[in-house]
């Protein structure tokens, strides 16, 4: 109906369509009374009817549950999102294949990497380890026992070359999870490719670079709040000046699911973040519209079919609304939130873990019925190890077969108009937007983290869904129901050689005796200074990074200034 | 048993590793089932460990590891509680550990390692046969 239509209705004319509509939902609900009668009648399986969130599902739902219309719903592509980012979604480009890897050297993890691009994987995953994600070096006394063990060891530019070697950096996009230190680790990567010779405003990849899920949940850290978020500023106001392909945060919900939060929870928790790290920019004197289009999300895809493809719409909704109204963004691509996905590592388990292909199967569909823009697939193995290789290609192709076999990717967001999955997305949305007023009624984000309310809340969401899985109300195949064959665990793992601890120390030491000591001192003794003067500090770390300066060497130069972090311990 | 005193428990997190869901979960649950619970908190050295089991007296040292580190992490708490004279402790455990590394700490004198999947009442009820078992007389 257009404008001039709408003008010329009588006042007799609306009540006319109200009066029709009123009707209309009496009859529905008389409907469904006749309905309820029916189904009350008859005896039900006594199991839990929730998701595993701990959300109650009603045995049906219809267009009386749920408020879907243009203003909210919408199309492909057009505010608020809610049925993809892009007009076009899968017609034109299938969610990037990208799977996570890293383990023992940078040498190994390359001929990983070269494997996985002959497969047909079209983005590289960087997994770091241990001593990496917190900023120690290999040789540090700290890193004993952990080096490689669980991702691949980068202490320095040399490493970081040896990781792409053969890899053109302006030919794949590489994303890296690191948080702590991101700032560092994306130096080392920006020199890597200067060494490449390739034109770093040509990289595309992301940095995982979210600290405030850190302190919430994954617990890889080294400054405090105030610095860390100043750091992750300085990289969303260099790299939108020199890398604009590049993402330099990925907001991620995904750990904080894995800790043991309900859906809602990570879908709050992982915006309210966002919106702390725009709010962060926007004091900072960033345009809101030159940092917010390179932001983008990570999340978690549990075993609720349903109730992760409802979070996802409903995470697109609240975030453009959000930049939108409330940050006043004013260029589409800012309102327009992207993600990366990854089936839950936390539904995988020990018993009959074949059984794992399965689940990981399940939620790669929500995945791609949610509209994800690239997926990482859990491999079978993983509660025993790190993948073997063919338990990783087995991972690989079952996105493929999702992809080329299943038929998700024709039609674009097909689940919409689904009585259930609409009132799912609006019913999730509703309690995201009750968690907004609760962490902002403790004035925000960061007192949040300080009184360690959302390690509380993560906590107690875990400890519930424990419960519900030792009392046996919540099947887990394998686990506490069909448990016949449960005992034997017979799969290949994968091993880490324990000389590669020693292999990386002996390659640092050669390293360090090649490099120029004078610039190492000069320097690292200049990024302090940086830090000290409140200036932009990529500029320096990337000095630091091109002399061979270390890891550590970065992260003690910074911490001088900075501090370090103690966590507010209890259980 | 010559009294009912409450088996105290320190619960670990060793090495660089930040999952703690498992550890404050099991922690919770031996609360619950009236064991004293002490937690370390995350990033914890096992010279660290040693001490605080030396100090807060404990009978049982359960750590949690999922870095995969487990291999050094075990022994080597293993080796500081037996020089510290804390060789009457437990020391047990969980996180992501193959089956041949958890047959392997076994003979190395390290107690029953959990995996995934695992019913918190399948470790109180180890704990609490154990104790049972050590303090007979």
């Amino acid at each position: 109906m257009s404008k001039v239509e709408k003008d010329v209705l009588s006042r007799t004319d609306l009540e006319g369509l109200v009066d029709d509509r009123d009707q209309q939902i009496a009859e529905l609900k008389a409907r469904l009374a006749e309905w309820e009668e029916s189904y009350d009648g008859i005896a039900r399986r006594d199991v839990l009817f929730s998701t595993v969130s701990g959300r109650e599902v009603k045995p049906l739902y219809t267009e009386l549950d749920h408020a879907s219309d243009d203003d909210s719903v919408g199309y492909p592509g057009m505010y608020p999102f809610t049925r993809g980012p892009y007009a076009t979604m899968y017609r034109t480009r299938l969610w990037t294949m990208r799977q996570f890897a890293g383990f023992a050297t940078a040498e190994e993890t390359n001929e990983r990497y070269k494997y996985l691009l002959a497969h047909g994987q079209t983005g590289l995953s960087v997994a770091f380890d241990f001593p990496t994600l917190m900023g120690y070096d290999s040789d540090h006394d700290r890193s004993l026992g952990e080096v490689g063990v669980c991702g691949v060891a980068i202490s320095s530019l040399a490493d970081m070359e040896r990781l792409f070697e053969g890899i053109p950096l302006d030919q794949v996009s590489v994303s890296m999870t690191i948080n702590g230190p991101a700032i560092i680790l994306f130096c080392f990567y920006v020199a890597a490719a200067e060494r490449q010779g390739v034109d770093v405003s040509v990289l595309r990849g992301t940095v995982q670079n979210d600290i405030l899920k850190e302190y919430q949940a994954q617990h890889a850290w080294i400054y405090p709040p105030e610095p860390a978020l100043r750091c992750i500023v300085d990289m969303f106001e260099w790299c939108s000046e020199h890398t604009p392909k590049y993402n330099p945060i990925s907001i991620s919900g995904y750990h904080i699911r894995e800790a043991g939060a309900t859906a809602a929870e990570e879908l709050a928790f992982t915006l309210r973040n966002g919106f702390e790290y725009v709010e962060r920019g926007i004091a900072r004197g960033l345009d809101v519209d030159s940092f917010a289009p390179r932001l983008s999300f990570f999340f978690d895809v549990h075993n609720d079919f349903f109730e992760e493809i409802a979070k996802l719409r409903a995470a697109r909704r609240i975030w453009a609304r959000g930049m939108k109204e409330k940050y006043g963004a004013r260029n589409p691509d800012s309102w327009r939130l992207r993600t990366h996905c990854q089936t839950a590592g936390v539904t995988l388990v020990a018993q009959q873990p074949e059984n794992n292909i399965v689940r990981v199967a399940y939620q790669a569909m929500a995945a791609a019925l949610g509209g994800t823009q690239s997926l990482h697939t859990n491999s079978m193995d993983e509660t025993l190890a790190l993948p073997t290789e063919k338990s990783v290609r087995i991972a690989l192709r079952t996105q493929q077969v999702l992809a080329y076999e299943s038929g998700v990717a024709n039609t674009i967001d097909p689940l919409a108009g689904s009585h259930y999955v609409e009132a799912l997305t609006d019913d999730i949305e509703r309690d995201a937007l009750a968690l907004f007023e609760e962490i902002d009624e403790m004035g925000g984000v960061v007192p949040g983290i300080e009184q360690g309310w959302f390690q509380q809340e993560i906590a107690n969401s875990a400890m519930r869904q424990q419960r519900e899985v030792e009392s046996a109300e919540r099947v887990v195949v394998g686990v506490n129901h069909f448990t016949e064959g449960s005992g034997d665990i017979e799969i290949e793992t994968l091993r880490i050689d324990p000389e590669v601890e020693q292999r990386q120390v002996a390659k640092m030491a050669e390293m360090r005796s090649e490099r120029d000591d004078t610039v190492v001192t000069s320097t690292l003794a200049a990024l302090t200074e940086a830090c000290r003067a409140d200036e932009n500090v990529v500029p320096y770390i990337l000095d630091c990074a091109r002399a061979y300066c270390t890891l550590f060497e970065i992260r003690a130069a910074m911490e001088e200034v900075f501090g370090s972090y103690k966590e507010p311990v209890f259980f | 048993m010559s009294d009912e005193r409450k088996i105290r428990v320190l619960v670990a997190k060793p090495g660089l590793d930040g999952h703690d869901r498992g550890a404050k979960v099991i922690a919770s649950a031996f609360r619950d089932a009236g064991f004293e619970v002490v937690y370390t908190g995350l990033h914890q050295t096992p010279e660290m460990i040693v001490n605080a089991a030396v100090q807060e007296d404990v009978d049982v040292v359960a750590m949690s590891v999922l870095s995969g580190a487990h291999m050094t992490l075990f022994p080597r708490v293993k080796g500081l509680l037996d020089e510290a004279g804390a060789d009457h402790m437990l020391l047990t455990g969980g996180g992501i550990i193959p089956e041949d590394d958890v047959d392997e700490l076994e003979k190395r004198g390290v107690g029953r390692l959990f995996g995934p999947g695992t019913s918190t009442s399948d470790a109180i009820a180890y704990v609490n046969e154990w104790f049972a078992t050590t303090h007979a007389n």
